[in-house]
């Protein structure tokens, strides 16, 4: 589904990925992770299409598309979804109405017809529920006045919506308390199916107790240094990345 | 600066020659009151970039062009019910209007509502309650000498009358509407008084617009007495042609306790100058000023804004935000003075601007004189591009980068639009603020509330299928 070859990326001159690869395939869930300033968040944003980074060389092929032919509006369109670490307040535009804009806008590139407005909130309804939101948050204006464990519920939420085929979850884990990390956990699990991938990036172990991945790759200084199963992240937890670097050394 | 004076040339001649006209309905006082600042405007003459207050707004080749004036009103049989018909839904209001200049019903008594409430023509209220009108006439208006508030005051003749007794809570929306309509460049001045009593409540919606595209020039004074405890929710429209000018002048006098609520929303005109006043005249006033313009091609838009804190315990807020696309030009000068007895003030005053091209202009100038020392004031200004992330965040979702460009442009004006605490007119102006951005609002060939190209459907909430 996804393949990253060779990736060099670079931000105002700065180099920050080094030739990076990767592949994902449908049904897969991959967790990369990795101290910060790595290149983590790069790599999610260059993936959903952001501007202001500088494609120095290497390509990514999505379902045998060259993504970088696509806009961020495309990518979305075509399945991609990004988590947002910090997800944006838009004051004045309701939850509901960002997403049927967005929903229609699928259902329209896909060549459907919009969704009837009771479909449309039924379903609104049913995802609500996954992520257990409280129905007083969808009538709210976009992440405005949200907790920072709403804000990323809602990003899941989001996510139920659009039921991407690449969903990346940036640092979703990231302030979440317990019980908050669960129902996000959860949420990610329910969508998951064997013609969708998910790509978990995270700072500690901690999610992939519950979000249990198939692959977790490390990525240090730009590049994927290491890759293995599950039993990876639970060694890195306990010998932390300064083992790690010893390794690279070595 | 030849032009300029053979339009003042122009005009003194008029008065000199209609004189027995402009005075025709004047108590001696009020004659001797026009006298007067007819010697004054000839001394001021018309505003100049030379005086700070209007250094970034420039009347020369406005006032370049030839006017006409007239003296009388236009002998035209006007029906207004043909010509506005209200079709906001629900905006239960009495409509009150200004025809050319001139109050419609300008031979009919002030109509008197079972409450008390009087409403009608300026000059009618001039002879039919010369003591109510002359304890308040050119109190307000006063306090800012300018070539133009002189002008007014001498050469003005009609406007509108509102008066709400003590106590009462006048209980429909009342709606003034001034229209221009005839095809030749007419040079309108206006004079309203508004007097709130005691306790007393009113919502008053004030719209300028234009239904020709003629280049006229409309110069308004509006001057507001709010006695102890009033309050008034009051709203200034504006959506006039591209070739039109408006100065549009509003002195509030607030007195202990009354509560102030005006906004200055601007959707369309080539000149528009807001000079915003309030004096707070005693304890535990608070006036909230809002203002939200939406400017493209040439336009320019001058919003002043003076509020005068000269009592303890009183409260103002300030809010201006405006979308500026193409060459157009934005002004703001917010001027917040404490004086030295007003302490306990809270005074705060914020102007956002977002350009989106680099032809767009803004100076913006928040400006606070404090000399009291138990105060709590802040001002700020910003000019900015649409934000990146957020532009990031949205195209993300699938959603085009046309339509998540007008989402946050709709996002940042809604902040102004909630404020609006009249249910119809919110939704109505919600309706008129997406058009406007998505570049549909023709100028109005009526008011901006009774457009006829308007959506049948009102929502609430951005409907984006429609984009």
């Amino acid at each position: 589904m996804l393949k990253i070859k060779n990736l060099h990326v670079g931000i105002n001159g700065k180099e920050i990925l080094k030739g990076l690869n990767l592949e994902i395939n449908p049904g897969e869930v991959h967790a990369i992770m990795g101290p910060n300033g790595t290149g983590k968040s790069t790599l999610a944003a260059v993936i959903a299409g952001k501007e202001g980074y500088d494609i120095n060389d290497g390509e990514i092929n999505y379902q045998g598309k060259n993504l970088f032919e696509y806009s961020t509006e495309e990518r979305a369109l075509e399945g991609i979804f990004l988590g947002f670490q910090y997800p944006i307040e838009i004051p004045g535009v309701s939850m509901t109405n960002f997403m049927r804009t967005a929903l229609n806008e699928h259902l329209k590139y896909k060549g459907l017809d919009p969704l009837p407005a009771s479909e449309f909130l039924a379903k609104m309804e049913e995802k609500r529920k996954l992520v257990e939101i409280h129905d007083k948050l969808t009538n709210r204006s976009v992440n405005e006045g949200f907790s920072g464990g709403e804000k990323k519920r809602n990003e899941i939420f989001q996510m139920a919506m659009l039921e991407p085929t690449l969903a990346i979850l940036d640092e979703t884990d990231s302030g979440l308390d317990i019980d908050a990390l669960k129902v996000v956990a959860n949420g990610v699990n329910k969508l998951k199916s064997k013609d969708n991938a998910t790509l978990v990036i995270t700072h500690y172990q901690r999610l992939l107790d519950y979000i249990v991945p198939d692959f977790v790759h490390v990525l240090y200084d730009g590049k994927i240094v290491k890759s293995g199963g599950k039993e990876l992240a639970l060694k890195l937890e306990e010998k932390g990345y300064e083992w790690l670097k010893d390794h690279k050394q070595n | 600066m030849l032009a300029e004076t053979t339009l003042k040339d122009k005009i003194t001649d008029l008065f000199d020659k209609n004189q027995d006209k402009i005075f025709s309905n004047d108590p001696p006082e009020v004659k001797k009151i026009r006298q007067d600042s007819f010697e004054e405007f000839r001394r001021l003459d018309f505003p100049t970039a030379k005086l700070e207050a209007w250094k970034n707004t420039d009347l020369r080749k406005i006032l370049s062009q030839d006017f006409s004036f007239y003296f009388e009103p236009g002998k035209e049989e006007i029906d207004i019910d043909q010509i506005f018909q209200c079709e906001v839904p629900d905006f239960d209001t009495h409509i009150i209007s200004l025809y050319n200049g001139w109050y419609v019903y300008h031979d009919k008594p002030l109509l008197t509502l079972p409450n008390g409430t009087i409403i009608g023509s300026f000059a009618r209220a001039l002879k039919e309650y010369p003591d109510l009108v002359l304890k308040h006439y050119n109190k307000y208006a006063e306090r800012n000498k300018n070539g133009l508030n002189a002008l007014n005051t001498a050469y003005a003749q009609d406007g509108i009358f509102i008066y709400v007794p003590d106590g009462v809570e006048a209980y429909k929306t009342i709606q003034m509407v001034n229209v221009l309509d005839r095809e030749e460049n007419l040079f309108v001045q206006n004079r309203n008084l508004v007097i709130l009593g005691k306790n007393s409540k009113l919502k008053l919606v004030h719209c300028d617009d234009s239904q020709n595209h003629k280049s006229s020039f409309t110069n308004t004074v509006t001057e507001v007495f709010m006695d102890e405890g009033a309050n008034l929710d009051h709203y200034k429209l504006q959506n006039l042609n591209d070739d039109t000018s408006l100065v549009n002048s509003t002195f509030f006098h607030q007195e202990a306790n009354s509560q102030l609520t005006t906004f200055a929303v601007s959707l369309n005109g080539g000149l528009i100058r807001n000079d915003i006043r309030t004096r707070l005249n005693g304890e535990g006033c608070d006036a909230n000023i809002f203002g939200l313009y939406l400017v493209d091609k040439e336009q320019h838009v001058d919003n002043q804004v003076f509020v005068d804190h000269a009592f303890p315990n009183c409260t103002s807020n300030e809010l201006f935000k405006g979308i500026l696309d193409d060459h157009a030009n934005a002004v703001f000068k917010g001027h917040i003075l404490v004086r030295k007895d007003a302490q306990k003030t809270n005074a705060f005053q914020t102007n956002r601007n977002v350009l989106l091209t680099d032809k767009a202009t803004v100076n913006t100038k928040p400006f606070l004189e404090i000399y009291a020392d138990d105060v709590k004031c802040s001002h700020g200004a910003t000019v900015g591009q649409l934000d990146d992330e957020a532009l990031f965040y949205i195209k993300s979702r699938g959603i085009s980068e046309y339509n998540a460009k007008l989402l946050l442009m709709y996002a940042f004006a809604a902040e102004i639009i909630n404020k609006i605490t009249l249910e119809p007119l919110k939704d109505r102006m919600d309706d008129l603020v997406k058009k406007r951005l998505r570049g549909e609002l023709a100028v109005c060939s009526q008011c901006v509330l009774h457009c006829k190209n308007q959506e049948n459907e009102y929502e609430f909430e951005i409907d984006m299928s429609k984009l």
